[in-house]
């Protein structure tokens, strides 16, 4: 997918925030952060990208579309109810979870956060096992994959996050929790919430917007009142950055530095990474009932994978046998989870009552005992 | 189910307490044996909570250990799911049971479903201490009734206890268990004094889930839980007056009910009267006589009668009295049981 744009000349699409506004963190000690800083840098396309740092972000973003078109084909031959697909946030996606420790730190997605899993190396046959309904959290454990179940409540899993977090603040041992949301969330009370009480509490959590300008149908200026998630974190007491989010050096340093400074006991930082929804809401969706075509075609001039292809081939940093192999062995993933969701079994009806409590009650165990008798008859 | 045993066999180690004092004992009790376990809520730090129910914990367990929160209630309950996740033992406080209705999320949606949407890899040893119920004539929203609320969702278990003794062992009991369960202290009966067995370990509490018989009687069993216990015991005080010897079924557990005590009273007694304040319709009254007419309807003299508050809003001050089951409306419940 080669691109003939030049890496940081991207056009300012219509009715979107303009991206040029993006701040990064400064590279200064991170304790000398003030609460709410927001400097103007330019945009993160000058932000500096190791040549091994940027194949691998354009190997995990490459994965994640190939992985998300198979997922949309599955949709599309019946083997997933429905879909929800990430076209377009991979730079948001994959900078901001490459800056994450996966011995220390622990994600919560909600929903849309797939190559945030793939980044991390959750089990993807697991982690799309969800949008084939075999289970509603994801078949791949959470607890050892440092990534919280996919939950559907977008605001839910914000303040679970501040709580991690302060876990870890509470045993001094080191970790971060990184929550993931997105623009619509943003108007949830829990991440209200949540943003005063990891400010309260200076708890080491980052929190990363996804602005990808419309929650379902309903765009930015009918959803962040001021027009910035990232300026409100002046008002809880900590840095508030935005950033390019479909440049993933920009997305990465801004979410290594913001752990850098709650490591150090610097507290929360709020990132609102600007991008773009490429695809539908969802499967179910039609986007063209509210947005205007031109406005995808924009943004689909600021494909972040073509952007960082150029950018890597501009730099010297990969040449063509890079990229043929990076899509070989993005195909032969994509292939592989698809291949392995689509024949994962259903699970069995005993689950219905297996994980309802750790310590199951006489009651839940009866009501079982009566199923079995009567699916057996 | 027993009577009365936990206590005597833990007699030797017996205090005399308020249930407040005793809620407090064994918040120390589960701080004291467990580093993981952590109290936080509104006020419950330097303050002690405004029914003084934490009082001086935090000054022996550190800031870190018993802490005050924003007065956000969502974001309490959340922060103590991600807690549990993070390996932590959380007793988080919501100050008042009219103001758990702002955290029904983060209690229905996540901390009761976590355990089975992670097809139980994530903890989720919580448990939610609730102040709750009315008769302190407080002002609005702060006395309801959300028992049947709690008992409907699945993943949860609900606990109200009615004396200082079995507040001080449910609690210790709910902290040790590793799901999370809803503690419904009965505001009423919070300066109430009676003997506390202290030392009561593990080995000596019946398993959740188990009712018990505080007054053995034969003509009619009243069931009860929290504040509505002491009145069950009032009017069998005055029933036995008329030679009418009524038992009294103290639920403790509001999921899981225990289906064998109901049925093996009503067995002795062959009629039931449920007592609560909460409102009628959709109440668990209606759960309790349906488990008794399941599991004992051939012993059944008479339907399972029901006193409880009315279909209103929790009222004010004045209207108090007349809403809450009082000892006539329950004697009238009883007659009608035994002259059917």
């Amino acid at each position: 997918m080669p691109s003939s744009e030049p890496a940081g000349a991207d056009p300012a699409p219509p009715g979107a925030p303009a991206p040029d506004a993006a701040t990064v963190l400064p590279s200064a000690p991170a304790t000398d952060l003030p609460a709410g800083a927001a400097m103007d840098v330019p945009t993160g396309s000058t932000t500096d990208l190791p040549a091994d740092l940027g194949r691998r972000l354009y190997r995990d973003m490459l994965t994640a579309r190939r992985l998300d078109g198979e997922a949309i084909a599955l949709q599309r031959q019946g083997v997933f109810p429905a879909y929800v697909s990430l076209r377009g946030q991979e730079a948001a996606q994959v900078g901001s979870a490459a800056a994450v420790d996966r011995d220390r730190d622990f994600v919560f997605p909600t929903y849309r956060e797939m190559a945030v899993a793939l980044t991390l190396g959750v089990d993807m046959v697991g982690y799309m096992a969800s949008h084939r309904a075999l289970w509603h959290g994801g078949l791949y454990d959470p607890m050892a994959s440092r990534f919280a179940p996919i939950n559907a409540v977008v605001g839910g899993p914000v303040p679970h996050a501040v709580g991690w977090a302060l876990g870890e603040r509470l045993r001094g041992t080191g970790g971060c929790a990184v929550s993931y949301f997105g623009d619509g969330a943003s108007s949830e009370g829990d991440v209200h919430e949540s943003l005063n009480f990891a400010g309260v509490f200076a708890a080491p959590v980052v929190f990363v917007c996804q602005n990808n300008q419309w929650a379902l149908s309903v765009p930015n200026e009918r959803q962040v009142a001021g027009g910035s998630v990232a300026a409100r974190a002046q008002g809880y007491g900590m840095p508030g950055v935005r950033v390019d989010g479909n440049d993933p050096a920009a997305v990465y340093t801004a979410t290594r530095a913001a752990l850098d400074h709650a490591r150090a006991g610097g507290g929360p930082t709020l990132i609102e990474a600007v991008t773009y929804r490429l695809e539908p809401h969802s499967t179910s969706d039609d986007p063209s009932r509210y947005r205007d075509a031109a406005e995808e075609r924009a943004w689909r001039e600021r494909d972040p994978l073509p952007r960082l292809r150029a950018r890597l081939e501009a730099a010297g940093h990969a040449d063509a046998a890079f990229f043929e192999q990076a899509e070989a062995d993005a195909r032969a993933t994509a292939e592989r989870v698809r291949d392995g969701v689509a024949a994962a079994p259903e699970p069995g009806g005993a689950d219905l009552f297996t994980h309802v409590y750790r310590e199951p009650t006489r009651e839940l165990a009866r009501q079982r005992r009566a199923w079995q008798e009567e699916v057996e008859l | 189910m027993t009577e009365l045993s936990v206590d005597e066999r833990h007699a030797a180690g017996t205090v005399e307490l308020t249930m407040q004092q005793a809620v407090n004992r064994a918040l120390r009790t589960a701080l004291a044996e467990d580093p993981a376990v952590l109290l936080f809520g509104e006020d419950v730090g330097r303050l002690g909570g405004v029914f003084r129910v934490t009082d001086g914990l935090q000054a022996e367990f550190g800031a870190d250990r018993v802490f005050d929160t924003p007065l956000a209630e969502s974001a309490i309950v959340g922060m103590a799911v991600g807690l549990a996740m993070n390996g932590f033992r959380p007793v988080p406080e919501l100050q008042f049971d009219g103001f758990a209705y702002p955290a029904v999320d983060q209690i229905v949606n996540q901390m009761a479903r976590m355990h089975y949407r992670s097809r139980g890899t994530a903890p989720m040893p919580i448990t939610l201490r609730l102040p709750s119920f009315g008769g302190i004539q407080a002002p609005e929203h702060h006395g309801e009734s959300l028992e049947a609320l709690f008992a409907h969702v699945p993943g949860l278990k609900v606990v109200a206890p009615a004396d200082p003794a079995d507040a001080y062992r449910l609690l210790l009991q709910s902290v040790r268990a590793d799901d999370p369960v809803v503690f419904m202290e009965p505001k009423a009966r919070y300066w109430d004094r009676g003997p506390v067995p202290v030392g009561a370990d593990a080995s000596g509490m019946d398993p959740i889930g188990t009712s018990r018989v505080v007054r053995p009687g034969r003509h009619a069993t009243l069931v009860a839980w929290g504040a509505m216990v002491h009145r069950c015991l009032e009017v069998a005080e005055l029933a036995a007056e008329d030679g009418v010897d009524l038992e009294v079924l103290d639920l403790r557990w509001l999921k899981p009910i225990d289906a064998d005590g109901l049925a093996a009273s009503v067995a002795r007694t062959r009629r039931a009267v449920v007592v609560h304040e909460a409102p009628l319709t959709a109440g668990l009254g209606a759960e309790v006589a349906a488990l008794i007419t399941e599991r004992a309807f051939r012993d059944l003299a008479a339907p399972v009668q029901r006193v409880t508050g009315f279909d209103v809003p929790y009222p004010a001050g004045p209207l108090e009295p007349q809403y809450l089951p009082t000892i006539d409306r329950v004697l009238f419940a009883v007659q009608r049981t035994l002259e059917f």
